[in-house]
């Protein structure tokens, strides 16, 4: 049931599964497989906060993101919004948490209607949800938006084609919080942009969270700028959350080797110091149509036995290390401390 | 001219001393002329890389960082490119004005270069085998048996694993880390002077990318050759490189060692780069970032490039474009204020 309180959690995912079928054949298809792309993955994002999702490339990410939306639909599980499912939603119901919870695409270029006007691709979704913004205040509204974002109110008569990629992105911003949502889905927002200019996106992030309290999925890869941003981190691996807890505890004491092996991956930036841990996997991820038996991390890691090969390991919080995580032998372990290099 | 063993005959070319410019590009110019105008893309750049030795070249998009070594390649199409002027010097010999075939011969065996997308790279329709054979076959003059000898010992030096089999594979029957490999080896086939590789870690993720970058610098350390790394990355410059060459609009504005240019920026856009990146080793409150967008190269502002994003700009640098100037030894920087921001940064 809806929870008009606003006690708990905004979005509470539990078992969300999506497997794609691979087929063969052009005129009679038949499934060959599975791609597992999100695996029974569960967590809650509470009002306010913000949860950055972390992987590599074909982890789930990003299918994940259009999940949580219902922009493609569950093989299995389900996402509930205000304590209602999703999945069992009337289109009419849909929409109506579509107004609530809002995406934003990595690629600027391709997320905007390049037919459309600045101020029309921001003002179309007062069109679906006419409540949220008088018809008569809709022009004054706009610009509002554009200046918030860091444009101009004159930019709105402009089209996509005129801006650069950062500015593309702050039209897309200014588009997802026309309706004012309570949960901003950012898949890979700041990843296409030059450094000088994701700084500023993510500056601009960070004062409108402030101004408006949404809640945010932030999906990056880019482990610096997930730190900067997030309470919490949830790590992907092959379809599954492998570990998930308060971004300070992932970043000083992930007890999941991926994760200690994906942070000590990321080079420092001062050439003065050195990392005392290196961590250097083999191999590449395996294709998660054929994801290997037990834990889908064993065939890259260092810890993995014949336990790992037989049973799959449950996200939970085994020796009292403060958070869950996904692995038979977690143990914490200090992968980013440093020493200063001689010179 | 040097004591320096080499690993394979120099031929015509001379040997180049530690400490001497094995590659070197002076005050190269390279212009695009498109009907809607001409682009400067390269505006006056110089780099030298020593063998042994990590250059990077670092810049965002648009910045010119590759054009340079799409010059030394002669990857530059013409129209709409044309380089306007400058040098480019391999061993000591003028490049642009040696006859195409002495060029040529540079180009395939003192030079090699890897892209950031190593699907392109490689042809699809012959195996990853045949294509590093044909290098021993053609150059060396290695029949076909031991040519594919040579690439299957290749192949395992740069990591892949059942290298013998995957001879006869073809490129998109390989993961993206095991592409840049295979690019890896078809470059080092020949025993280059010098491997420039640009953004060869972009594509890849975290976890591959580092087994790449410490390939590649382990291959440098036992092949003696000089690196030449174009990214946008600072914190894998911070990690391998020596020095820096920064580049924007076309220029390089700050030339230096990493750790005196990364710890001590000469130059307000490398200070603003680092103050734009948080750093993965503890939470920062907010970042710093430098205003405003790089300048439309068809459309350069008059004075210095930097200038409109510069929170040191002064009436100065809106009418008189600096030039790369020395700071001290070993270091450069194009401000007016370099000592200004020095003592800022």
């Amino acid at each position: 049931m809806a929870d008009p309180s606003g006690a708990g959690p905004l979005l509470s995912v539990r078992g969300l599964t999506k497997h794609f079928p691979l087929t063969r054949g052009v005129v009679f298809q038949r499934t060959i497989g599975h791609v597992r792309a999100v695996d029974g993955i569960d967590f809650d994002l509470d009002p306010g906060e913000t949860l950055g999702l972390v992987g590599e490339s074909g982890c789930g990410k990003s299918t994940a993101a259009r999940l949580l939306l219902r922009l493609i639909e569950p093989t299995s599980g389900e996402v509930r919004y205000r304590g209602e499912d999703l999945t069992g939603m009337s289109p009419r119901e849909l929409r109506q948490m579509r107004r609530n919870v809002q995406i934003i695409f990595q690629d600027p270029y391709a997320s905007l209607d390049p037919r459309m006007t600045v101020g029309s691709i921001i003002a179309e979704g007062w069109e679906i949800h006419p409540e949220v913004m008088p018809r008569g205040r809709r022009k004054e509204e706009v610009g509002n938006l554009l200046e918030r974002v860091g444009l101009e109110r004159a930019h709105a008569d402009r089209f996509p084609h005129q801006f650069s990629g950062g500015q593309r992105q702050r039209i897309g911003i200014a588009r997802a919080l026309a309706l004012r949502p309570e949960v901003l889905i950012l898949d890979e927002p700041v990843s296409a942009l030059d450094v000088s200019v994701q700084a500023q996106v993510i500056n601009l992030l960070e004062e409108l969270q402030a101004e408006y309290g949404f809640a945010a999925v932030f999906i990056a890869h880019d482990l610096s700028v997930v730190r900067h941003i997030s309470d919490r981190v949830a790590v992907m691996y092959l379809g599954k959350i492998v570990e998930i807890g308060d971004s300070e505890a992932i970043y000083e004491r992930p007890t999941h080797p991926y994760t200690q092996a994906l942070l000590s991956a990321v080079p420092s930036a001062d050439p003065t110091v050195e990392r005392t841990t290196r961590i250097r996997l083999e191999g590449d991820v395996p294709s998660p149509a054929s994801p290997p038996s037990g834990c889908s991390f064993r065939t890259r890691c260092w810890k993995a036995d014949e336990r790992c090969a037989a049973e799959e390991p449950e996200l939970v919080d085994r020796g009292g290390h403060g958070h869950p995580s996904a692995c038979h032998y977690a143990e914490p372990a200090d992968v980013l401390g440093v020493r200063r290099l001689g010179s | 001219m040097s004591e320096l063993p080499t690993t394979h005959d120099t031929g015509a070319w001379s040997l180049p001393r530690r400490g001497e410019p094995v590659l070197s590009v002076r005050d190269l110019h390279v212009e695009f002329r498109t009907r809607r105008g001409t682009l400067q893309a390269v505006r006056g750049v110089s780099w030298d890389v020593e063998p042994g030795e990590t250059l990077a070249i670092l810049g965002e998009s648009g910045s010119g960082k590759s054009v340079s070594a799409q010059a030394v390649m002669g990857l530059i199409d013409s129209p709409p490119g044309h380089i306007t002027s400058g040098s480019i010097h391999f061993r000591g010999r003028d490049l642009l004005g040696a006859p195409e075939v002495e060029q040529r011969r540079v180009r395939a065996e003192g030079v090699s270069i890897i892209f950031q997308d190593a699907l392109t790279a490689l042809n699809p329709v012959f195996t990853v085998g045949w294509q590093i054979a044909e290098l021993f076959r053609v150059h060396r003059g290695l029949g076909r048996r031991e040519a594919y000898q040579r690439a299957g010992d290749l192949l395992d030096r740069v990591g892949i694993p059942s290298a013998r089999q995957r001879l006869h594979e073809y490129p998109h029957q390989f993961s993206g880390g095991m592409r840049q490999r295979a690019m890896i080896a078809m470059a080092l086939a020949l025993e280059p002077d010098v491997l420039i590789a640009d953004e060869p870690t972009t594509a890849l993720d975290v976890t591959v990318q580092a087994q790449i970058m410490d390939l590649l610098t382990d291959l440098q350390r036992d092949l003696g050759m000089g690196l030449v790394l174009i990214t946008h990355d600072l914190a894998v410059v911070a990690d391998v490189a020596d020095r820096v060459a920064v580049m924007y609009a076309g220029r390089v504005v700050e030339t230096g060692r990493v750790r005196e240019v990364f710890t001590d920026p000469a130059h307000p856009y490398t200070l603003g780069l680092m103050r734009s990146i948080p750093p993965l080793e503890r939470r920062t409150a907010s970042l710093d970032p430098i205003r405003g967008t790089p300048p439309n190269p068809g459309a350069l502002p008059v004075g210095c490039a930097f200038a409109p994003r510069c929170a040191f700009a002064r009436d100065r640098c809106r009418e008189e474009d600096p030039a790369l100037e020395v700071v001290e030894a070993g270091r450069a920087s194009a401000c007016h204020f370099s000592e200004e921001v020095r003592r800022d940064g």
